[in-house]
């Protein structure tokens, strides 16, 4: 089999990117896979700005990012309506295509699949499965790409970031919601936003408000809340859930240890799987973050693979887990070499009412580095630590307390 | 509707009433046994009622009453589900099942079980050890004391099945009226003529299959001889990871009143717990519920332990047309030329063969005997199970549109084409397995609705129509 140095699975913020470093570094023959029609990612249907502030410099809307970000990796092959149906130890990914199934091999493959959201049922949202219920990613493709308006009076749940977009999506779609609802004391998003809701869009923000049940026979009627006064119902014909995201993992974990905690492959520093021939990058690791932040991953990721290529990336033998009230912690392994390594994690839920908390890095009990972070749900915590420090340790662990 | 009533006067031999399993199964009987047959159905689709949800396995009847009429219909409909599955594309997982106990006490009731099963005439019915069944099942909880492998039971795809029947049917000259609830009838020439929602159909015989609906369209004949208590039964879909945890069906002892929670594959490659058994007065829905859902994940978590870090990819409740009958309702009023098929409560999927094959004799001996089609077509479905070759494999798939279940264009669009078009849009998750995967449609929905919005239109309107909000 003709063995290309790099394939990257996904055309989003983070392979798109990849593709550009290692296009940029001289690679003729590095092939992107992406099973949309169109490159791209999720920006591509997010018709509002909010990206490209920290890669191009300027405030874009989704879709112009993402056409720039496959501008950017033109150095690549980047084929679409390509589905990577199987991954191979050693680097080998099967390709679905509209010409039928393949076999490609790579010296490095990077897994750059991305994220969805949590849908309905695994949320356990009990009630009737009337049309009308869904999730940000596909409100926003129906509304912004499809040109689609599946509902009028739709309820919104989950006050991430996301949750803002379903907003402004709502708004271009001639869509008024009838209320946001968030389980938590306050919104993810900050509190600014939540009051833009209101003041803006006319939609009531509802904190501390858990969705108990849908309603509805062939589309949905109304859901049923239980807020801090009790249960009462909110008559709607459509639930967009939003939020949750998780990492689009069904690919890594053919050849990959999933980590249960962030849903994604485990990676060490260098952005490896447990299979050297694969890494990954962005979203998948641990679920959403911004698109800047999964685009820095694969710049980050390619630099990395480009030095595999020439044989020099050492063994990742230090293991690192989540502690306290840490719900992961990203890299699981690292090895000690560069200046710097950065640790990444998020709070679990219960530890969201807490504020402020320290974020700490042990060696076998020991306190190598420690710093005060601010707590809001969702967001991510890192703690940067000089490499120096890890000389002989074997187990990290990042806690939260 | 879907074809266009016959010539006034002439009308149907036989109008079957209620288009679920057991109401296409014998729809596709008579139409082979010769008969013009109408299929009249209350909803856009069929399998809309108690047949849109059930644990999709293939009974052999081992635990059913002995001598009634459900294990002979069981064992005959397992029996000519065997024989015409291949030709109908229809696919069938022969995996076993273990009737699991977890204590002395209900060990000792394991001979029981195995007694009846050979008074049904089940073969290969043994009773295993501990040991044994850990062996076959690694990840069940330590707490097992045993168990009785029926080697017998089969997973099956419970949609494909029914749609296979009915598509045979009309495509060897059967009617099916959609949308046509039937709201009242009398008897007139001597036969019947039925009024629906669709417009009026005339029959010689009619045979009310209507489900959940079975005891109001009996009205029509004469007061029911049977009550519906629809029985409300929640199920948890896991992800395909979990599929992993069991090779059987694992089912508990049975009760009087329920199989009790079943943990199966499906051969969809997931993993099915379920259902749960509440009455309920309402017949056309069931919501799941919160404590439903804890309860399975509670019951799933008790037999594999494993289960408890696993995904769930859908939930969903059914109902069963339960009565305060034990048995099935099937007889024929020879003076009415009614065939009545009602309390149909939970094992359809497997009988329905079975039943049919029980109805066309009832009819032959009350009513008369057709000319059999002398060479009947057998079109094959879509197959839609994991091992299945399904289109995406295939040298030109084209576009695939979802991702998770690998959905193609092609299939969408044909399941939105032909005599038996998806009328819903479960019914068009039920053909092509689309926004059923993991990701409950957060990749697909759109593209869906693009090629889907001719044929179901009503579920997204264009934004150009900008209406007052």
């Amino acid at each position: 089999m003709n063995r290309r140095s790099v394939i990257i699975i996904g055309a989003g913020p983070a392979g798109l990117t990849a593709a550009r470093v290692l296009a940029g570094a001289g690679l003729a023959d590095v092939l992107v896979l992406e099973r949309a029609p169109e490159p791209g990612g999720l920006p591509r249907f997010a018709g509002h700005p909010g990206w490209g502030m920290e890669d191009f410099h300027r405030l874009l809307r989704g879709p112009a990012y993402a056409r720039l970000l496959a501008a950017a990796a033109r150095g690549a092959e980047v084929r679409c309506g390509a589905s990577v149906v199987g991954l191979l130890p050693g680097g080998i990914v099967e390709v679905a295509g509209p010409a039928g199934i393949e076999q490609l091999a790579a010296r490095a493959v990077l897994v750059a699949t991305g994220i969805r959201e949590t849908p309905r049922a695994a949320r356990l949202v009990p009630g009737t499965r009337p049309w009308g219920v869904t999730t940000t990613g596909a409100f926003q493709e129906m509304v912004y790409r499809g040109g689609m308006r599946p509902f009028r009076r739709p309820v919104i749940v989950g006050g991430e970031w996301v949750g803002f977009s379903a907003l402004l999506a709502a708004r271009h779609g001639g869509i008024r919601p009838a209320a946001l609802i968030e389980e938590g004391a306050r919104t993810a998003a900050p509190r600014a936003l939540a009051w833009a809701a209101g003041r803006l869009f006319g939609v009531p923000v509802l904190t501390g408000t858990r969705l108990v049940e849908i309603r509805g026979a062939a589309r949905v009627s109304a859901v049923v809340v239980q807020g801090a006064d009790g249960r009462r119902e909110i008559g709607c014909d459509g639930v967009i859930f939003s939020g949750l995201f998780r990492p689009e993992s069904g690919l890594a974990e053919a050849v990959a240890a999933i980590d249960p905690a962030t849903g994604g492959p485990a990676i060490d520093n260098l952005f490896r799987l447990s299979d050297p021939a694969f890494f990954a990058a962005g979203n998948v690791i641990r679920g959403a973050e911004r698109g800047a932040v999964a685009a820095a991953e694969g710049r980050q990721a390619a630099a990395c693979i480009l030095r595999a290529l020439a044989g020099a990336l050492p063994a990742a033998e230090i293991t690192v887990r989540a502690g306290g009230a840490l719900r992961y912690a990203t890299p699981q392994r690292v090895a000690a070499e560069g200046g710097w390594l950065r640790f990444s994690g998020r709070p679990s839920r219960a530890a969201v009412r807490t504020g402020r908390a320290r974020l700490r890095l042990l060696a076998e009990g020991e306190t190598l580095a420690e710093r005060m972070v601010r707590i809001v749900p969702e967001g991510g915590l890192s703690l940067r630590v000089p490499v120096a420090r890890l000389a002989g340790a074997r187990t990290l662990r990042l806690v939260l307390e | 509707m879907d074809a266009p009533p016959p010539a006034p006067g002439a009308g149907f031999d036989i109008a079957v009433i209620g288009a679920g399993v057991v109401g296409c199964a014998i729809f596709r009987e008579f139409v082979l046994a010769g008969a013009r047959t109408v299929l009249v159905e209350a909803a856009a689709d069929i399998l809309e009622g108690a047949s849109k949800a059930n644990s999709a396995i293939l009974h052999t009847g081992f635990d059913a009453e002995p001598g009634s009429l459900e294990a002979a219909c069981i064992g005959a409909g397992n029996r000519r589900y065997r024989e015409i599955h291949h030709r109908l594309g229809l696919p069938l997982e022969p995996c076993g099942a273990l009737v699991l106990a977890w204590s002395e006490a209900e060990r000792e009731r394991l001979g029981a079980i195995r007694a009846r099963a050979g008074a049904n005439g089940v073969e290969g019915v043994r009773v295993l050890s501990a040991e044994e069944v850990r062996a076959r099942e690694p990840a069940l909880a330590a707490e097992v004391c045993g168990a009785a492998w029926v080697a017998g039971e089969a997973i099956i795809d419970p949609w494909q099945a029914p749609l296979a029947y009915a598509v045979q049917g009309l495509a060897n000259g059967g009617a099916l009226w959609r949308d046509a609830a039937v709201t009242g009838g009398r008897r007139e020439g001597g036969g019947w003529r039925l009024e629906t929602a669709a417009g009026a159909v005339a029959a010689r015989v009619v045979v009310n299959c209507a489900g959940l609906r079975g005891d109001l369209v009996e009205a029509i004949a004469r007061p029911s001889p049977f009550s519906i208590r629809p029985r409300r039964g929640e199920f948890l879909v896991f992800d395909k990871r979990a599929a992993r945890l069991a090779r059987a069906i694992l089912l508990p002892i049975p009760t009087a009143r329920t199989k009790g929670v079943v943990l199966t594959r499906t051969v969809f490659g997931n993993l099915l717990v379920g259902p749960t058994a509440e009455e309920q007065p309402e017949r056309s829905f069931a919501p799941t519920t919160a404590a439903g859902m804890a309860a399975l994940l509670a019951a799933g978590r008790r037999v594999l332990p494993a289960l408890a870090g696993e995904e769930i990819t859908a939930a969903y409740a059914g109902l069963r047309p339960a009565s305060e009958h034990k048995d099935y309702v099937i007889e024929a009023l020879p003076a009415a030329g009614w065939i009545t098929v009602g309390a149909i409560r939970s094992t359809g999927l497997s009988a329905a063969l079975g039943i049919a094959g029980h109805v066309r004799g009832l009819h032959e001996a009350h009513f008369g005997a057709f000319r059999a089609l002398p060479a009947p077509a057998w079109p094959a479905v879509p197959a839609l199970a994991e091992s299945a070759s399904r289109p995406w494999r295939s040298a030109a798939p084209g576009e695939i549109v979802c991702h998770c279940e690998q959905v193609t264009a092609g299939e969408i669009r044909a399941a939105c084409a032909g005599p038996l078009a998806a009328g819903t849009l479960g019914g068009l998750k039920r053909r092509t397995r689309v926004m059923m995967g993991r990701c409950q449609g957060f990749y697909c929905t759109r593209r869906v609705l693009e090629l889907a919005c001719a044929r179901l239109p009503g579920l997204a309107e264009p934004l150009a129509a900008r209406g007052a909000a």
